[in-house]
């Protein structure tokens, strides 16, 4: 729940922007093959906002974030960040609008030749040649001390757990200052506790940054506790989206049957 | 009938042009800065140095072979002293280099394209892609570069351990000092028998960092993904090795006769 504070910087904050969503997706298709994954899909987030998209496995959640980071391109439809369709750019411009993203993946994706502390720096080692080693290793440790990890840097990822590996995949992530957050299943294959404290971590870090951020995941408990709102799909389109209070009025047969079952 | 004979005949296509588009992508990344040469020099050291031993071996193995086959056949016909020339010319025109394109297939090509396939399954190359910064650019760029810089001089270590076992299985039967074999083996070479055959390892080179990547960086699926890729990076590589050298043979027959 947002504190009178936190309301207000959201609300100072889409008043900046000018009410735009920072993240629009609109009537987007995606098929691999025969198989139809997404089938008109449009979402829409702004800044400081959280939106956690909630489904069946294979239904299309994941694509729908390498879909808005550009790692697959759309069949129909666009995918427009800061009011820029991404759709058609060429990869150095891509490049430039990906700076502006983080994204942590299912399985954190830590690169395993490097150490925690190397996989935090590339993203700055890469974009930020203007910064000194020390502020490097400084901008590193402050990162990895976000996420609770300060004293683990030399360790290589297979020497850590799933739940600390996503805790360098986030510190990773937010590594180069972004203002739009994708979460791939952050809590997926992590116990309660761990997942609880992914949960803490993703609110306290969205309440510092104030990005516009997207969560997937099959974790109603999660979803409740860090999305501001919340969308449910099914055959790759949206049946329902909004509160956790407004899905539990909802008399859609699936979305009573996904409730029921979360 | 048609269908079974054309399926695999468009995947062979398919093939071609993804591998097609691959390489455009990689000249487009090599060209333009940024350039990564730190992972260019580990990909050089990771390449070059530590294919050296085996490449020397193989080399050794070779002159060896070469020196005990070509004794027997020329003492037949009345030619055994021929025979230091005919071990030179063998080995830096064919030998040396067909040889260490082989290996380096065999154990780069499979290195690679595990390496790569690995990290394309655990989404790594993603991350890379995630983070703006061009995959091409950071794994295939130096890897390609690497191969194709390293191979000349991986020949030429392969040519001096095939000339020096050459001249000791020779020098075992019948003593013969180094100089005299080596003069007499380069008697009326010039340039044109060394420098051609070397640098068109160059070309196997790319043949190979080009295959490696290309599978490694295409792979689906787990870890038997991840096997497949390894498996026909080395066997895609070493074939088209084979090809081009038979390619490469006759146009340096023709240019430089």
């Amino acid at each position: 729940m947002d504190t009178i504070d936190q309301v207000a910087v959201k609300r100072e904050e889409t008043e900046k922007d000018g009410g735009a969503p920072v993240i629009a997706v609109e009537d987007l298709h995606k098929s691999f093959g025969n198989q139809k994954v997404l089938n008109g899909i449009s979402l829409a987030v702004s800044r400081g906002e959280t939106l956690a998209v909630l489904g069946r496995s294979g239904t299309g959640k994941s694509v729908l974030l390498r879909l808005i980071i550009g790692l697959e391109k759309p069949d129909s439809g666009s995918v427009r960040i800061h009011g820029q369709d991404i759709a058609g750019l060429a990869l150095d411009q891509l490049g430039e609008i990906r700076k502006k993203m983080g994204f942590l993946f299912q399985h954190a994706a830590l690169y395993d030749s490097l150490t925690v502390e190397q996989n935090v720096a590339f993203p700055l080692q890469h974009h930020k040649k203007t910064m000194s080693k020390s502020e490097q290793s400084d901008r590193v440790g402050a990162l990895l001390a976000e996420v609770g990890m300060e004293g683990h840097l030399e360790k290589m990822p297979s020497d850590i757990s799933g739940g600390m590996q996503k805790r360098v995949g986030l510190a990773r992530a937010l590594a180069l200052e972004p203002d739009i957050l994708l979460l791939d299943e952050p809590t997926a294959g992590l116990d309660p506790i761990s997942a609880g404290e992914i949960d803490d971590l993703v609110l306290k870090l969205q309440a510092e940054h104030h990005m516009a951020s997207i969560v997937v995941t099959h974790d109603l408990h999660s979803a409740k506790t860090i999305a501001d709102r919340l969308a449910l799909i099914n055959e790759g389109d949206v049946v329902i989206e909004g509160n956790f209070e407004e899905l539990q009025g909802s008399d859609i047969e699936f979305v009573r049957e996904f409730l029921r079952h979360s | 009938m048609v269908n079974s004979f054309m399926g695999p005949l468009n995947k062979f296509f398919e093939w071609f042009g993804d591998l097609g588009i691959f390489f455009w992508r990689v000249v487009r990344a090599a060209v333009t800065p940024p350039f990564e040469f730190r992972e260019l020099f580990r990909q050089l050291d990771e390449i070059g140095s530590m294919s050296l031993p085996l490449v020397a071996l193989a080399g050794a193995a070779t002159g060896v072979v070469l020196s005990l086959e070509a004794r027997y056949s020329l003492t037949r016909f009345g030619a055994k002293s021929l025979l230091p020339a005919a071990i030179v010319f063998s080995v830096i025109h064919e030998t040396g280099p067909i040889i260490t394109g082989l290996v380096v297939s065999g154990r780069v090509g499979a290195g690679i394209g595990a390496e790569l396939a690995s990290m394309k399954v655990t989404e790594q190359i993603d991350a890379i892609e995630a983070s703006a910064v061009n995959p091409y650019k950071l794994l295939a760029v130096p890897r390609i570069l690497a191969c194709v810089l390293m191979l000349p001089l991986l020949t030429l270590a392969a040519d001096l351990c095939g000339l020096i076992m050459g001249w000791v299985a020779q020098a075992l039967v019948e003593p013969l000092s180094f100089h005299q074999f080596i003069t007499n083996g380069f008697n009326g070479a010039d340039f044109n028998d060394l420098l051609p055959p070397t640098f068109k390892t160059m070309v196997f080179g790319l043949i190979i960092g080009l295959i490696a990547c290309f599978q490694g960086m295409r792979t689906q699926g787990g870890a038997a993904g991840v096997g497949r890729a390894a498996t026909s990076s080395v066997v895609l590589s070493s074939l088209f090795v084979i090809l081009a050298d038979v390619v490469l043979v006759k146009l340096i027959l023709i240019f430089f006769p």
